[in-house]
């Protein structure tokens, strides 16, 4: 019987081993090539049933044996290769701002209505507070900043003859990205670090534009950050937003496991928040060019800042996107 | 105890993946740091010198705006931007990894992750990389099932071992030899003579003539007897 298995599994080894070589050759070209010749992907598709039975097959006559550690990888590359989901790279990016990101701020509306109200309340918190003790300024500005608001001069004045408009706009949208990103992240904390954040920027906003309109430059500062502060503080608004959903998610994962959960909460708030970063790219550019320019009255920045955030909403809403799909119905 | 994750197949045979542990993913994370530390650095240390026309100090008001975009922005994006546009491109592998011999999948089918979900992996190093030196990752590899870092918790991504399959090892296996032997036993023997030079004299014995006697074969009394009649079993 040993001596009929040991002849079967020869034969076995001598009729199949050509194959398994060959298998091994051609999955190079399939897995690393963006795209591969009709015949290579068929033989792939044949191969893949037949290299399993072979794999179970030396899986059971030699567990760790050095052939089913071959047989192993050319099965993973084959699965890879044949389960490999199709490149739609472009497709994928329109659909997202078409689609995805309004599905998802669908989702997470009462999340941003909340966070925007803690702003907001943060906000308000931190103007009372500097209106009414105003040497707690010194909590949200520096010592230099103090001073120069105290003889009537912002710090926004002066911005360009500081650095170009390109390199301020490169630094400004990167800040504000990183500090989106914290925001978001520290979500994984319970949702703690985001409140966290949150809480303290609507205090120093609250409390510089309350420091500022006390010395009688409130109405500079509005000026200076009314063509990108919309979109720029809803961004921050919806980034504590995914960050509470993550929150949540690990506290109240539902009939979900709190890995399923959160990961749930991380796909849903990265498909907004890749929409709203690019708009915060955008916010950071009007901030380098058009808010530290004397040339722009207020009248302008506002039409501008008010226009960019209107195309925001019309993203984050979907309108954008069946404007578009009605669009393509009536061409 | 090597851990491993099966991923369920149509054929009915399980895709299994050896997941790497904090050992194998630091040793990949430390090679990728150096890469990408000296090309960083390489940039700003040419780009200065082409701006200063010398190995010299620049002075403050040669620093504009050219000189940010051209030398220090480029540094900086291949030192932070260098995992996930490595990444994506790689499908879900980088240099380091490729010579750590490890490689990035989706946990759910065991394939290249999307461009998603490495962009995902990639915003959580800021959690991650906290207080310093990729304190909370490393700690959380250590305490998760799949020795995952919070970022690839989710992303939904594992680092898997990841090794060529080597079809050398079909020539040195006969027909004949399997026939002789088995195929589990042609296998050791196979192994045994390809660890041979790194194996003790003690061990050599004790392994071939315990092989040797499973085939019915009489040890010879000197190594290269024995070493000889190895080879002759598995030709």
């Amino acid at each position: 019987m040993t001596g009929a298995r040991t002849l079967a599994g020869a034969k076995w080894f001598e009729q199949r081993s050509a194959e398994w070589r060959s298998a091994g050759r051609r999955l190079q070209g399939l897995e690393r090539g963006r795209s591969a010749p009709p015949e290579d992907v068929l033989e792939a598709v044949r191969a893949y049933p037949e290299i399993a039975r072979d794999l179970a097959l030396a899986r059971r006559a030699a567990p760790t044996g050095a052939l089913t550690k071959y047989l192993e990888g050319v099965y993973l590359q084959l699965h890879r290769s044949l389960f490999r989901p199709p490149a739609a790279f472009w497709r994928g990016v329109t659909k997202l701002f078409t689609h995805d990101a309004a599905a998802a701020a669908r989702e997470l509306r009462w999340h941003i209505a909340a966070v925007t109200a803690l702003f907001v309340t943060c906000l308000g918190a931190g103007a009372w507070l500097v209106a009414t003790y105003p040497e707690l300024a010194s909590l949200f500005a520096s010592e230099k900043m103090i001073e120069g608001v105290q003889r009537g001069e912002l710090w926004t004045d002066n911005l360009l003859s500081v650095a170009p408009s390109s390199l301020l706009s490169a630094q400004i949208f990167t800040n504000n990205i990183v500090v989106s990103l914290f925001a978001l992240c520290l979500g994984v904390l319970y949702g703690l670090g985001t409140f966290y954040i949150i809480a303290m920027n609507g205090l120093a906003i609250g409390g510089v534009f309350a420091f500022t309109a006390h010395y009688g430059a409130g109405e500079r500062l509005f000026t200076f950050t009314a063509a990108h502060g919309f979109v720029e503080l809803s961004v921050v608004c919806i980034s504590g937003a995914v960050g509470a959903s993550l929150g949540e998610a690990l506290a109240r994962p539902g009939e979900l496991t709190r890995g399923a959960a959160f990961q749930r909460a991380v796909g849903r708030g990265m498909r907004l928040m890749v929409v709203c970063l690019s708009f915060l790219v955008g916010a950071g550019v009007l901030e380098g060019f058009v808010s530290p320019d004397p040339r722009f009255p207020l009248a302008a920045r506002l039409a501008i800042g008010l226009s960019y955030f209107a195309l925001f909403l019309l993203v984050l809403t979907g309108a954008l996107g069946r404007f578009g799909r009605r669009a393509r119905a009536a061409a | 105890m090597e851990s491993i994750i099966r991923i369920p197949s149509v054929t009915g045979v399980d895709v299994e993946l050896r997941i790497a542990g904090p050992g194998g993913r630091s040793y990949a994370f430390v090679i990728d740091w150096h890469i990408r530390f000296f090309a960083a650095a390489a940039w700003f240390i040419a780009g200065t010198f082409a701006f200063a026309g010398g190995i010299r100090a620049l002075p403050a008001d040669s620093v504009n705006a050219a000189y940010v975009f051209a030398v220090v922005t480029p540094s900086i994006v291949i030192y932070f931007l260098y995992h996930p546009v490595l990444e994506i491109l790689l499908r879900g592998q980088t240099p380091g990894m490729r010579m750590a011999g490890v490689r990035l999948v989706a946990l759910a089918d065991g394939g290249a992750p999307g461009i998603g979900a490495l962009l995902i992996r990639n915003v959580f190093r800021l959690v991650d990389s906290l207080p310093s030196f990729y304190a909370i990752g490393l700690a959380t590899t250590m305490v998760t099932k799949n020795a995952v870092r919070i970022g690839d918790i989710a992303a939904g991504t594992v680092l898997v071992y990841d090794e060529e399959p080597r079809a050398a090892l079909l020539s040195q296996l006969s027909g004949k030899a399997v026939e002789r032997l088995g195929l589990a036993q042609a296998q050791l023997v196979r192994e045994l003579l390809d660890r041979w030079p790194q194996l003790g004299s003690d061990a050599r014995w004790k392994l071939a003539k315990d092989l040797l006697a499973r085939a019915g074969v009489a040890a010879p009394r000197d190594e290269d007897g024995l070493k000889a009649k190895l080879e002759e079993l598995i030709a």
